[in-house]
């Protein structure tokens, strides 16, 4: 589109402003709030401009917690939901690369079977198989554990999907040149695919750690034990307590902190994997 | 000693048989090129002395085992694809090095074995460095590298110059040939160019549906071929086939019905079909009297060196007698000429109609052998 005409242009411009906007102005509401006293969000007018409060309301709900609402301390949640994450994604990825394997590379009876049989399993989201799943996490004994809150998060077909899908594009000269070197499919997997996948799977921790980080209703199901809240739990508890006025300055600050994992990760990531990105070309 | 026997080799996918029974004979050290069509098997066959196919019948030794059952890597073979297959996340080194690192050997024997093959190939300056930071011909020297170092008993080579410009092509067909000459492994080089088969081959392994139509040396495929099929097939333009009926001591009827009798070649009984082949490049133009053949011309390339009449017998009915006549550059002619031709001697070949093989019982033996003799004979009187 090299096109030269400034009335597109400032239309364009416009459009693109207001995308920005919509997107950007709840975040610096919070992030505000955040910094600002008890009383301020109460008063009808909402405040634009910075607070005063900022470190005393961040060391309050990192470290003490509010008790009126029933929250632990931030800090204790973070490193529960950064835990879970964690977990999620990294077992996710690890599971879903070696059935893609299986799949791809090996000729087995009921292979095919076994690959819609992940393919269908897309169609169930969480939130279908909650009841089932609860039944059988609970009778595992594995309720208010990290293993309860990560473990049945972690099956799931659309990283073995993905994968899939790469491997399928990986040249079938490559796989032969690295049989007539004398490679095993483990070495072939350890030497060749995995680092050829390095990209996909920096992408997909991203996904998959925002995914974890953000689930909200599995963990409310699974833990009754503050010790184990998430953070996002934690924000829904603050925001609703019974009898009283919420403390948004307080909410706020949770929730500027629950932002900055994910926007970390997305950060740091981002570059090593447009890095690979631009290097796999060609 | 690494001598590779194929022997009776058959290939089907299902029902369908794509390699119908090969036999072959390498000597140690001697260049195999199996040239075909593409779809004539000559990939598959290939592949299944590399061990990534499987082998319906027969069996495949090489250095005198049987390696029906083995695995690639255990064939003590190396394989240069036609994309290279370079292992895209490694250095130079690595991909060379990777295959000796499996098998277990020592760094400063790899060290000392990639260095080898560097020099060898100049890719010194390049070890550290990517795949995808190469030319087209840096990579393929990677990828003849990576078969180099492991020392193999055999090179298996898949048109390993296809995927290169028609000048570095040329370059890299001359190191080919020179880098086995100067290592001495048996290398079987699979290709659809029929330059690149007449130029490297020791001996040529001409393949047609499946069937392997004549393994001779280059010369004697040019000069003998087996069948209509590889006639057709080596030599550019390729040979001019034409239909004929044998006549008797009036020599071959053409379809035009004119006969023409050609010199040096015996000729078939009275009333046979046969197919006479004679290549383009052994048409010379002659004054009228003297011509086995008139061409009347459709169209003139001009190579520079030498110029293509292409055109078709003078009277022969639409659709057949197709001709094509390689002249001398400076030879004038014009679309709608008709050239007298005369056919060189010793020159024709002749095929059955039926089965396309060639009538091996009306050759006389080669012609310089003849010449030589009554010339020697001379001096000494």
């Amino acid at each position: 589109m090299v096109e030269n005409r400034p009335l597109l242009n400032l239309l364009s411009h416009l459009v693109l402003i207001a995308g920005v906007i919509v997107v950007a102005f709840p975040v610096y509401v919070a992030i505000i709030a955040s910094t600002r006293g008890p009383t301020d969000f109460l008063s009808g007018l909402v405040p634009l401009l910075p607070g005063p409060h900022t470190l005393e309301n961040y060391h309050r709900i990192l470290f003490s917690g509010v008790s009126t609402s029933g929250a632990p301390p931030i800090a204790l949640m973070m490193t529960n939901s950064l835990v879970m994450a964690l977990a999620i994604a990294i077992g996710k990825i690890a599971i879903s690369l070696i059935s893609a394997f299986a799949i791809v590379y090996f000729r087995f009876p009921f292979r095919q079977l076994a690959f819609w049989t992940i393919f269908i399993t897309l169609m169930l989201p969480v939130e279908v198989r909650i009841v089932p799943t609860f039944k059988v996490v609970a009778d595992l004994g594995l309720l208010n554990s990290y293993a309860g809150l990560s473990i049945p998060l972690i099956a799931s077909a659309t990283a073995t999907f993905l994968f899939r899908q790469f491997f399928l594009t990986v040249p079938d000269e490559l796989t032969e040149a690295a049989r007539v070197d004398g490679a095993g499919p483990l070495k072939f997997f350890r030497d060749i695919l995995l680092p050829l996948s390095r990209t996909n799977i920096a992408a997909l921790f991203v996904i998959l750690f925002i995914y974890g980080w953000n689930q909200y209703l599995w963990p409310l199901l699974v833990t009754t034990d503050p010790g184990y809240y998430t953070v996002v739990m934690g924000i829904k508890r603050m925001a609703e307590v019974a009898d009283a006025v919420p403390q948004w300055n307080m909410v706020m600050a949770t929730v500027v902190l629950a932002m900055l994992p994910p926007v970390v990760v997305v950060v740091v990531m981002q570059r090593f994997f447009v890095k690979g990105l631009v290097e796999s070309e060609k | 000693m690494s001598a590779i026997a194929i022997r009776g080799v058959r290939k089907s996918y299902g029902k369908t048989e794509v390699i119908h029974g090969v036999d072959i004979d390498i000597a140690d050290g001697e260049f195999i090129v199996i040239v075909g069509p593409s779809g004539c098997g000559k990939s598959t066959l290939l592949r299944m002395v590399a061990g990534l196919e499987t082998i319906t019948e027969g069996t495949i030794e090489i250095g005198g085992r049987v390696v029906n059952r083995l695995e690639p890597g255990e064939r003590d073979i190396a394989m240069v694809f036609q994309n290279y297959a370079l292992y895209p996340h490694m250095s130079v080194y690595d991909n060379m090095a990777y295959g000796l690192k499996i098998a277990g050997l020592s760094k400063a024997d790899i060290r000392a074995r990639v260095d080898k093959a560097a020099t060898m190939l100049q890719l010194q300056p390049f070890l550290e460095r990517k795949p995808r930071q190469l030319s087209g011909g840096q990579r393929q020297r990677v990828a003849m590298g990576r078969a180099l170092v492991r020392d193999p008993a055999a090179f298996l080579l898949d048109e390993p110059l296809s995927n290169l410009d028609a000048k570095l092509r040329v370059q890299m067909r001359l190191e080919i040939k020179q880098l086995q000459q100067s290592v001495g492994t048996t290398a079987l080089y699979v290709t659809h160019d029929q330059v690149e088969a007449m130029t490297l081959a020791d001996r040529l392994v001409v393949m047609h549906d499946g069937v392997a139509e004549q393994i001779d040396t280059p010369m004697a495929v040019y000069a003998r071929p087996a069948t209509t099929f590889v006639a057709g097939f080596i030599g550019s333009p390729a040979m001019n086939m034409l239909s004929v009926e044998a006549a008797g001591s009036r020599g071959l009827t053409l379809a035009n019905g004119r006969t023409v009798k050609p010199r040096d070649i015996r000729l078939p009984e009275k009333g046979r079909k046969a197919i006479l082949g004679v290549r383009p490049e052994h048409l010379t133009p002659v004054s009228g009297a003297n011509a086995d053949l008139e061409l009347d011309v459709a169209a003139v390339e001009t190579l520079g060196a030498d110029t293509l009449a292409h055109g078709r017998l003078a009277g022969a009915a639409n659709g057949s007698g197709e001709l094509v006549a390689r002249l001398p550059g400076s030879t004038q002619v014009q679309p709608g000429d008709r050239l007298p031709l005369a056919i060189e001697p010793g020159m024709v070949h002749l095929f059955d109609a039926e089965t396309g093989a060639r009538l091996e019982e009306l050759d006389l033996p080669a012609r310089p052998a003849r010449t030589a003799k009554p010339l020697a004979e001379a001096l000494n009187a």
